[in-house]
């Protein structure tokens, strides 16, 4: 590789090889007697391992997206073995599933009620992860060591050694089968990821900026709201989503603490129905693509600030 | 790592001000002090009452033997005490040493588990993030499709991959076409395994793939340029220069997935339900099984081996720390 690189005695017969070629050279290079030698510029690539590049990207992206498109496909299918026979679908495709599901089943309600914890979970995780991490990021308090070690501990167990002590906490609080105490349990286990994500993002931004804040008069508490939240965006959005799917997609807690029917989130939700449609995997199919949307948009909406906001995190964590 | 960065950040801000005397700096660090605790408070109040009590709480269960029946709780309006006793180290001698043990075998698999995982996602991740770090057409497409498996809901994909695996299904028909043998991926021991590290691979990549791009930006262009002038073939760019280069973010990402693989319950536990074979189980689900799958549900077991769980992630944290830190010495 080296060669197509750096220049070589016989690549050099029509033009510098470090100069760009200009069109009227090109044909004397190509001429010349090594015609398929011409000498690469910098990040340009052969048209083999352009080919190369792009039919292994594509093969990886296939594989990362067809699970996803599958269960999109098997969703269409009326009958509740169609999975088996992914051929049959395609020739009578249907939406019944889903009218099925939003009519007849409690979707509306466990939506709600996700979307309720989800959103309140990303309001309030990345509220008060952006504070603990800027304070961790810009201030050297006792206690900030620790705290960033607590932040990696609580990463380390299970819920099985909380659940019991839990389930009484929140009772003893009143918080048993309300949205508030879910999002505070979500919040506990999201946070410590996002203030670790956010430290390092706010580490990326120039403390001379909160200098020239505090030297106009601004509080602590004001330059991070006023100056240091508005340039942080990136990595509060990649904490917002990382809240909002923990919250979204999780199972454990909220099938113990959410009690009344009215309350359950979609996670929940899905298991009273595998029961109850004993293996309908069709109306799974299609409630677990309803499931995937909201996700899906608030990715969408975040992705673009994905690779910036996760970059500081990394690299800086 | 950590206190690198803070060192720097903080000791620019020292060198341009003037050192101003001792009672204006206690003054001024107490203004500072007062100002972070304020805002960290939220955040170690949330810990405090969600992780830190009911954990030592949790810890203190494990020394008893208590279980659905014998926990207090209220029903209606009438409240049942606690009823269980105090019976010392006797969980972790049975889980140890009893009659049914399952914690070494299970031990042994999550080790492995995480082994194969970690070292499987980071390798795509990595492998993935190279690849994209370039201009070429359609990036921003591939990015996308890549993201899909961490952006749609864990539940969602592994509930996709039931059916593709399930017998007859999708990846059957294929390794069928191919007339390769089709174990039956959720019923046979050694298949669930290779089924369980291929799906959480699948899962996981996206998360490395995506820190790892940001790492491979911060590197500065024009390093390989001066690698290339060197005459520096690409592997050894890539060994001499990408590697070194990407140390801060693979060591943090890295730590990160051990510890989530070890306690990933959610793939092990949608793929195969609650009812899947026990071999398959790692530790952290065969403590959901005692605690849920049972009747009755044995709490304190369950919680020991929570408690086992965290205290062998504790100690491979701090060796893990304490290794980084030499080899940054060193390099």
């Amino acid at each position: 590789m080296s060669t197509s690189v750096l220049p070589e005695p016989g690549d050099t017969a029509g033009a510098d090889p470090m100069s760009t070629l200009t069109t009227a050279d090109r044909p004397v290079a190509v001429g010349a007697a090594k015609p398929a030698r011409r000498p690469l510029r910098r990040g340009e690539r052969g048209k083999l391992a352009s080919v190369g590049l792009h039919s292994l990207l594509t093969v990886c992206a296939f594989v990362a997206a067809f699970p996803v498109a599958w269960i999109l496909y098997i969703s269409l299918g009326a009958g509740k073995d169609d999975y088996l026979h992914p051929g049959r679908i395609f020739s009578r495709m249907t939406l019944s599933n889903y009218s099925f599901v939003v009519n007849h089943t409690g979707f509306g309600t466990w939506m709600l009620n996700s979307l309720i914890v989800g959103l309140g979970t990303m309001a309030v995780g990345v509220l008060i992860s952006a504070s603990a991490g800027y304070a961790v990021s810009r201030m050297r308090f006792p206690g900030h060591r620790p705290l960033m070690y607590t932040f990696l501990l609580t990463q380390m167990f299970p819920v099985s050694v909380l659940m019991v002590p839990l389930y009484k906490i929140m009772a003893n609080l009143g918080l048993l089968d309300t949205y508030q105490g879910l999002i505070l349990i979500y919040c506990s286990t999201a946070v410590p990821y996002c203030a670790w994500l956010l430290k390092g993002y706010f580490d990326t931004i120039p403390v001379d900026i909160d200098e020239a804040g505090r030297i106009d008069g601004l509080s602590p508490f004001g330059t991070f709201w006023r100056l240091i939240v508005p340039l942080a965006k990136p990595g509060l959005s990649v904490a917002a989503f990382y809240t909002f799917l923990t919250a979204w997609g999780e199972v454990a807690f909220a099938s113990h603490f959410m009690l009344s029917a009215d309350k359950y989130t979609l996670a929940v939700g899905l298991q009273t129905y595998i029961s109850q449609y004993n293996s309908q995997w069709n109306y799974m199919a299609a409630s677990a693509v309803l499931i995937a949307i909201p996700a899906g948009v608030v990715f969408y909406l975040v992705q673009k600030h994905l690779v910036a906001g996760l970059t500081a995190g990394g690299t800086k964590g | 790592m950590t206190v690198a960065v803070q060192g720097r950040a903080r000791k620019e801000r020292r060198d341009r001000e003037p050192r101003p005397g001792l009672i204006a700096r206690l003054r001024r660090s107490y203004d500072q002090h007062w100002y972070a605790w304020v805002m960290c408070t939220p955040v170690v109040v949330v810990l405090a009452v969600l992780v830190g009590y009911p954990l030592v709480q949790g810890v203190i269960l494990t020394f008893s033997n208590a279980n659905s029946l014998n926990v207090g709780r209220t029903i209606g309006v009438n409240h049942i005490p606690d009823s269980y006793t105090w019976i010392g180290f006797h969980n972790y001698v049975d889980l140890l040493t009893g009659p049914d043990n399952q914690l070494v075998p299970h031990f042994v698999w999550t080790v492995v588990w995480t082994f194969v995982c970690v070292v499987l996602t980071v390798g795509t991740g990595l492998g993935l993030a190279v690849l994209m770090n370039r201009k070429m057409r359609g990036r921003a497409v591939y990015r996308m499709l890549l993201i899909l498996p961490w952006a749609v809901p864990t539940f969602v994909t592994v509930f996709s991959w039931r059916l593709l695996l399930s017998d007859g299904g999708a990846v059957d028909g294929l390794l069928g076409a191919l007339h390769l043998p089709q174990p039956s991926w959720l019923s046979d021991p050694l298949a669930m395994k290779v089924a369980a590290i291929l799906v959480n691979t699948w899962v996981g990549f996206p998360f490395m793939m995506l820190s790892f791009l940001g790492g491979l930006q911060s590197i500065p262009s024009e390093l390989y340029e001066a690698a290339e002038m060197d005459g520096a073939t690409p592997w050894q760019r890539f060994t001499q220069v990408t590697l070194p280069g990407l140390r801060p973010v693979s060591s943090t990402v890295t730590l990160l997935g051990i510890i989530w693989t070890f306690n990933q319950f959610n793939v092990i536990y949608l793929l195969f339900g609650s009812n899947g074979t026990d071999s398959v189980q790692i530790l952290v689900t065969y403590a959901y099984q005692l605690f849920f799958g049972q009747m009755p549900q044995d709490y304190a077991e369950s919680a020991a081996v929570g408690v086992i769980c965290l205290s062998i992630l504790v100690v491979f944290t701090g060796f893990y720390r304490r290794w980084m830190t030499r080899n940054e010495a060193a390099a």
